[in-house]
């Protein structure tokens, strides 16, 4: 079973990140890494950009408002992910209590991504999208 | 997801986690894999007792390793065993209840603990018991489910292999790089035994038990990590990712097993073919050619590439059969080989390759071979005789689905 850990932090402690040397981060997040990969359950994983370097487009009016940077109101900025390939939920949740580079403000949902049959078969835009999944080796 | 179930649950996802690391760390350090194995056992007996009323540690994976320890110690007290294995012991279980796992220590301890579970001097089913309790972290409740024996068996089987190997004072240890190989062959075997026994109830009525199916998956990923330059455990990562593939084709909405030719390929998971393919360039690239299990694995390619059965390419699949049968001859190989042929170059061409395996006495009691020799002959419109091996086949078929389809092959030929 495939489960997503979708890694959030509120504005105070994602800031708070700056202070910590690269390094250090590239280690503990390194090592946590390779001990999935050692126990076979690492199916993707990405990191992303500081949310002030994104824009934000907001739904609210017509047509939509596009601005820079975090979005205003949020209360917890979305930083990265993990699918990992466990037996359980609780596993995955025992993986997400692992993660390093926690403090308070920093949150992980766990959620299950379904699997390619739960979807209508027949339905032609499933069908393109599995075709260039195939051709690109997107998981 | 509170209570004492969801306790359960979390503690049994700990030691899935953490299993080999803890019975692989006491193993090294007590130099005695059944007393490891034992003590670990306890500790989880302890943790399914203890978490549930005070709650989870903080550091789960510490606790139990901690509690471990004080059993050991009690037990070389115990047998008066008091040498510096004691001292190391019981100034370890002294310290913080951090295991601080050293990354490359414990890879390579995984593997022996692989290595071991998987030793020569034991049987096939203590072999796979072990190996499935010992790194997998099942519990001999979940071994028995899956292979559909009692418990009592399960827990025999691993007493029985623990004897063994203490009698045979098999050290705790990665084999020397001359004997690697040679050692490798049953750790491939009993990760591919629990994947088939996880895709195809022998005699049961639930054709697919994916959670062991899973965990063999798992262990293969883990054995292509640690040992990386053999191109056989990149084969078998391969073929494994590549048949779960088909996993969610191969039963219909009513449970009914559905053949590859009539499987609905839009519901093969891609993602697992995408890997089992890079698996197998990963054993290419290794070198050496491909062994028995990467052939398997390019015969499982060859399929999940194609749109269809017709389309399919017949004709590189029977020269991959020439190929298996070279490497691993066996009737069952023998058998693929002349529907292969049958697809390829149609079924008068690979009825003679049948015939031979019946002259020989080969499968006996198997509904295999009156199976395919039945199909061929409907092809060949010898409709009585092939009626007779279908009705044969449904005579040997142990699998209640399987033996629903030859049923509907039957019936199709219509009366006598």
């Amino acid at each position: 079973m495939k489960y997503m850990l979708i890694m959030r932090g509120n504005d105070e402690a994602v800031a708070s990140f700056a202070d910590v040397d690269f390094d250090e981060m590239l280690e503990a997040m390194g090592r946590f890494n390779d001990e999935l990969i050692s126990s076979g359950v690492l199916v993707a994983a990405e990191g992303l950009d500081p949310a002030e370097e994104g824009v934000v487009v907001d739904y609210s009016s017509t047509p939509p408002v596009v601005t820079d940077g975090p979005y205003g109101e949020t209360k917890e900025l979305f930083g990265g992910y993990y699918i990992l390939d466990v037996a359980s939920k609780e596993e995955a949740v025992e993986w997400a209590k692992r993660l390093p580079m926690t403090r308070p403000g920093i949150k992980t949902e766990i959620r299950r991504v379904p699997s390619i049959d739960e979807f209508p078969q027949d339905n032609p835009y499933v069908q393109r999208e599995r075709a260039w999944r195939e051709a690109n080796g997107q998981l | 997801m509170t209570g004492p179930g969801a306790t359960r649950a979390a503690v049994e996802a700990v030691w899935r986690i953490e299993s080999a690391h803890i019975v692989s760390s006491l193993a090294r350090h007590t130099g005695d894999f059944a007393l490891a194995e034992d003590v670990a056992q306890e500790a989880l007996a302890q943790a399914l007792v203890t978490w549930p009323r005070d709650g989870v540690p903080a550091n789960p994976a510490g606790w139990l390793l901690t509690t471990a320890r004080r059993r050991a110690i009690d037990a070389f007290r115990r047998r008066s065993a008091l040498d510096e294995r004691y001292a190391a012991l019981a100034h370890q279980a002294d310290e913080a209840e951090e295991p601080d796992w050293d990354p490359d220590r414990i890879e390579d301890d995984v593997l022996a603990l692989m290595f071991i579970s998987c030793h020569p001097v034991l049987s096939r089913e203590s072999q796979v018991a072990l190996t499935l309790r010992v790194v997998g972290g099942l519990t001999s409740d979940e071994i028995a489910r899956g292979f559909l024996v009692p418990t009592a068996t399960v827990q025999a089987r691993i007493t029985r292999a623990k004897k063994t190997l203490a009698a045979a004072n098999v050290p705790f240890e990665v084999p020397p790089p001359d004997e690697r190989r040679e050692r490798l062959g049953p750790v491939l075997s009993v990760v591919y035994l629990i994947f088939t026994e996880g895709s195809s109830a022998t005699g049961g009525s639930a054709l697919i038990r994916t959670d062991l199916a899973r965990e063999a998956v798992r262990q293969a990923r883990v054995l292509a990590h640690l040992v990386p330059d053999e191109p056989e455990v990149h084969g078998l990562l391969a073929l494994l990712e590549l048949t779960a593939a088909r996993f969610s084709a191969r039963l219909d909405a009513d449970g009914e097993p559905v053949l590859l030719e009539d499987q609905d390929r839009r519901r093969w998971d891609r993602s697992a073919i995408v890997r089992g393919r890079a698996a197998l360039a990963q054993a290419g690239k290794v070198g050496r050619g491909l062994g028995a299990y990467g052939v398997q694995a390019a015969i499982a390619e060859t399929h999940a590439v194609a749109p269809s059965v017709a389309d399919t390419d017949w004709g590189r699949i029977v020269v991959l059969y020439e190929a298996l049968g070279r490497l691993a001859p066996s009737p069952v190989v023998e058998l693929n080989r002349a529907v292969a042929v049958s697809m390829a170059d149609g079924p008068a061409a690979a009825l003679p390759i049948v015939d031979d395996l019946v002259e020989t006495g080969a499968l006996p009691g198997s509904h295999l071979l009156p199976t395919v020799r039945g199909e061929l002959l409907t092809r060949l419109g010898r409709t009585d005789e092939a009626r007779r091996e279908l009705e044969d086949a449904v005579r040997l078929c142990g699998s209640e689905p399987e033996r629903r389809v030859l049923d509907r092959k039957l019936a199709a030929l219509g009366p006598e």
